[in-house]
C-alpha cells in the first residue's frame, strides 16, 4: 500500500485507517491485560455460576407458584437473569480500570501521543462489550450444561447477548465517566454496592412480574435492567414477540449511546483538569 | 551555534487551577535546538505544569508556546508527532510486557511490521531490557522501569524530550546509570531535552543551562557556572541553636551587614546565610556578632558557591525549604536531614 512514499509522516491512508486500527490496538492492550489476570478471569465466572445454582436450587419451586406464567423450569427462566446480572455486576467496575490508569500515568501517556481521542474512548466499549458478549455466551452455555432450555434457539440467545452488551454499555460508560469525574475508588464501590442488589431485584430476573408486588412491578418498568430481561426473555420464547423486543431493545441502544456520549463528555472535561 | 528556531518557545504561560492555585504566573522560556536545558525548583514550583502545557495535556489559561516550531495550542497534533514525553508517573502498563509496551507505543505513531520489529529490538539493546523484554513491567525493578519509559519516550525518534524527574525514586546506584544514559542522549544529532528536577546535582551535572523555577515563574537562568559566577565569593553558612522570632532575625541581618564585604545575608529558620570575599577570614566577626545578638551557634560552614546558593539568591530561600513548606515559615526544627 505505502509503496514509496519516502516521506516519514504517516500517509493519508494509514491515517484514515487510523482511528480503527488505533482502537483495536488499545482494545487489544485492554483485553490483553484481562487475559493475564486469570483470578479475575475465574471469578467473574465462578460468579454467575454461582447465581445460577444457588438461585436455581433455592427458588426451584418458584414455578409451581400460581401466576408464574413462564413456561419450563425455573433454571430455564434464572439463565437470562444470571446473564443480565452478570453483565452488569462486571461492567459497574469499569471505572475503577479507568482510575488506575489516570494513576499510573497511562492515560496521560497515551494522551500524549497521536493516537485518535475517539480510539482511547472506543476500546472501553469495545473491549467491554467483547468481554461482556463471552461471559454471556459462556452462562448460557453453563445453564444449558446444567439442563436449561432455550426454546427460542439461537434467535433468542442473540438478542440476549446483544441486550447484554448494550447494558453492559450503559453501565460500563456511567461507571467510567464517574471515575473520571470523582476520581475516588470509594465513591465507586459505594454506588455499585447501593445500586446492584436494588437494580437486580426491581426487575424481572429472578421473579415473574405478575409475582411482584404492583409498585415493584412500576419501578422495574423504568429500569434499563429489565428493559433487557423483557427483550431477552421475549425473544427466548418458542413464539417471540418482535415488537416488544425492538422496543426494549431500542430504548437500551438509545440509553447506550447516551451513556457513552456522557463518558465521551466527562473524558474531554478529564483533559480540562489535567 | 547556528541554530534556527528554538525547540520550546514559551511566552508568558499562566495556569490557574480550580480553588485558585496558581501554577503559573507568566512563565518564559527559550530552549535552543539541540541542547540540554533544566527546569529546576522545587515541588509545586511549576516545572510539571509547564511540562504538561509543552507536551498538550493541559492548556494555558493564557500565553503561547511553540514546540518544535509547532504551535502546542493550534495544532496540538502536529506536536505529540514531534515529542517525546517521559513523565513523572511511567505510565507503561504493567501486566504487559517490556516488548509489548514498546511495539504498542510504535504502532500508535504509525510504525509498522519489520520498522517496527527493529526499532523496538533497538531499543530494548540500548537500554539493556532484551532479557527482560519477553517479562511483564511489574516484575522490573525500579531502575528498569524507568529505562523503559525513556526507551518509550524515544520510539518515534522524537526532535524534543521532555523528562519529568527522571530519577525521582530511584536508588543512588539506578540514578548514577540513569544519568549516564540521559548523557548519552544529549549527545545525539539533534535531540533537544527539556528535563525537569528538584535535584539541584542532577541539573548540574546533566543540563547545559539551567531554567530556575519558583512559584510559577522562572527567576534565573544562564548555564549553571554563569549562575554560580553571579554570585561573587564564598557562601557563609551559620546554623543556629534555634531559630529566632522576626525581630532578633532582623537585628541578626542588619548586625552581619556592617562588616565590609558581606552580603546578601538571608536568615531563613535556623539557618542564617551570606555572602563573604573572604569566607574564612569573616568567620570569626560572624560568629562574634551573632553572639553579641544572644544567638547560639550549632554549626559553620563555608563553601564555594553551589546552585543552592542560586537557589537561595533567587527564590530568597532555601531549595530544601521550598521544596516541603510553601513559603519561607521558620519551619520548627525538623531540620532537613539531607
Amino acid at each position: 500500500m505505502s509503496a514509496a512514499t519516502a516521506a516519514p509522516r504517516p500517509s493519508a491512508a494509514s491515517i484514515r485507517s487510523g482511528v480503527l486500527g488505533q482502537t483495536w490496538y488499545m482494545t487489544q492492550r485492554q483485553l490483553m491485560a484481562i487475559a493475564r489476570q486469570p483470578a479475575y478471569v475465574v471469578i467473574t465466572l465462578i460468579q454467575p455460576v454461582i447465581w445460577l445454582f444457588l438461585f436455581g436450587s433455592l427458588f426451584r419451586k418458584v414455578v409451581e407458584l400460581p401466576g408464574f406464567t413462564a413456561s419450563g423450569t425455573y433454571l430455564d427462566y434464572l439463565v437470562p437473569g444470571v446473564v443480565v446480572m452478570s453483565a452488569v455486576s462486571s461492567t459497574m467496575w469499569a471505572g475503577m480500570g479507568t482510575l488506575e490508569e489516570i494513576e499510573r500515568g497511562t492515560l496521560n501517556r497515551f494522551l500524549v501521543t497521536p493516537v485518535s481521542r475517539a480510539a482511547l474512548m472506543n476500546a472501553n466499549v469495545v473491549q467491554q462489550g467483547i468481554t461482556t458478549a463471552a461471559q454471556s455466551a459462556l452462562i448460557v452455555l453453563i445453564g444449558r450444561l446444567g439442563g436449561a432450555h432455550y426454546p427460542g434457539g439461537v434467535p433468542g440467545l442473540l438478542v440476549l447477548v446483544a441486550a447484554s452488551v448494550l447494558l453492559g454499555t450503559v453501565f460500563g460508560a456511567c461507571s467510567n465517566a464517574l471515575g473520571m469525574l470523582v476520581r475516588q475508588r470509594e465513591s465507586i464501590i459505594g454506588v455499585n454496592t447501593f445500586l446492584l442488589l436494588p437494580l437486580t431485584f426491581l426487575s424481572s430476573a429472578f421473579m415473574a412480574p405478575a409475582l411482584m408486588p404492583s409498585w415493584m412491578r412500576h419501578a422495574a418498568s423504568a429500569n434499563p435492567v429489565n428493559w433487557a430481561l423483557v427483550a431477552s426473555r421475549s425473544a427466548m420464547t418458542a413464539d417471540p414477540d418482535w415488537a416488544r423486543v425492538l422496543g426494549r431493545g431500542g430504548a437500551l441502544l438509545a440509553l447506550a449511546a447516551a451513556a457513552v456520549w456522557l463518558s465521551t463528555r466527562t473524558f474531554r472535561a478529564y483533559q480540562k483538569a489535567v | 551555534m547556528t541554530s534556527p528556531a528554538p525547540a520550546v518557545a514559551a511566552h508568558d504561560l499562566t495556569k490557574r487551577y480550580p480553588g485558585g492555585v496558581t501554577a503559573l504566573d507568566g512563565l518564559s522560556l527559550t530552549v535552543a535546538a539541540g541542547t540540554v536545558v533544566g527546569l529546576l525548583g522545587p515541588n509545586g514550583a511549576g516545572k510539571s505544569t509547564t511540562v504538561k502545557i509543552l507536551t498538550t495535556l493541559a492548556r494555558p489559561d493564557a500565553g503561547t508556546a511553540m514546540v518544535a516550531g509547532r504551535d502546542v495550542l493550534r495544532h496540538p497534533d502536529r506536536v505529540r508527532r514531534a515529542i517525546g514525553v517521559v513523565a513523572q508517573k511511567s505510565g507503561a502498563d504493567p501486566v504487559a510486557t517490556g516488548r509489548e509496551n514498546l511495539l504498542l507505543q510504535g504502532r500508535l505513531y504509525g510504525l509498522r511490521g519489520a520498522a517496527l520489529a527493529a526499532r523496538t529490538a533497538e531499543l530494548l539493546a540500548r537500554f539493556d531490557l532484551t532479557q527482560a523484554a519477553g517479562r511483564p513491567v511489574r516484575t522490573y525493578s525500579g531502575g528498569m522501569q524507568r529505562r523503559l519509559d525513556v526507551a518509550l519516550g524515544l520510539m518515534h525518534r522524537p526532535q524534543v524530550l521532555f523528562l519529568d524527574e527522571p530519577t525521582t525514586g530511584l536508588d543512588p546506584q539506578a540514578r548514577t546509570a540513569m544519568w549516564e544514559e540521559i548523557g548519552r542522549l544529549a549527545g545525539e544529532e539533534g535531540l533537544t531535552i527539556l528535563l525537569t528536577t528538584h535535584y539541584l546535582e542532577e541539573a548540574d551535572r546533566l543540563a547545559e543551562r539551567i531554567a530556575i523555577v519558583d512559584r510559577g515563574r522562572v527567576v534565573a537562568e544562564g548555564t549553571p557556572a554563569d549562575l554560580k559566577g553571579e554570585l561573587r565569593g564564598d557562601a557563609v553558612h551559620v546554623e543556629l541553636a534555634q531559630a529566632p522570632d522576626p525581630v532578633t532575625a532582623g537585628l541578626l541581618r542588619a548586625a552581619l551587614g556592617e562588616f565590609a564585604g558581606v552580603r546578601d545575608t538571608v536568615v531563613d529558620g535556623r539557618r542564617v546565610s551570606a555572602r563573604a570575599d573572604d569566607g574564612p577570614a569573616t568567620v570569626p566577626h560572624v560568629l562574634a556578632a551573632l553572639e553579641r545578638q544572644g544567638a547560639a551557634v550549632a554549626s559553620v560552614t563555608v563553601a564555594r558557591p553551589s546552585l543552592d546558593d542560586v537557589y537561595l539568591r533567587y527564590a530568597g530561600r532555601r531549595f530544601h525549604e521550598a521544596d516541603t513548606a510553601p513559603a519561607p515559615l521558620p519551619a520548627a526544627a525538623a531540620g532537613g536531614a539531607r
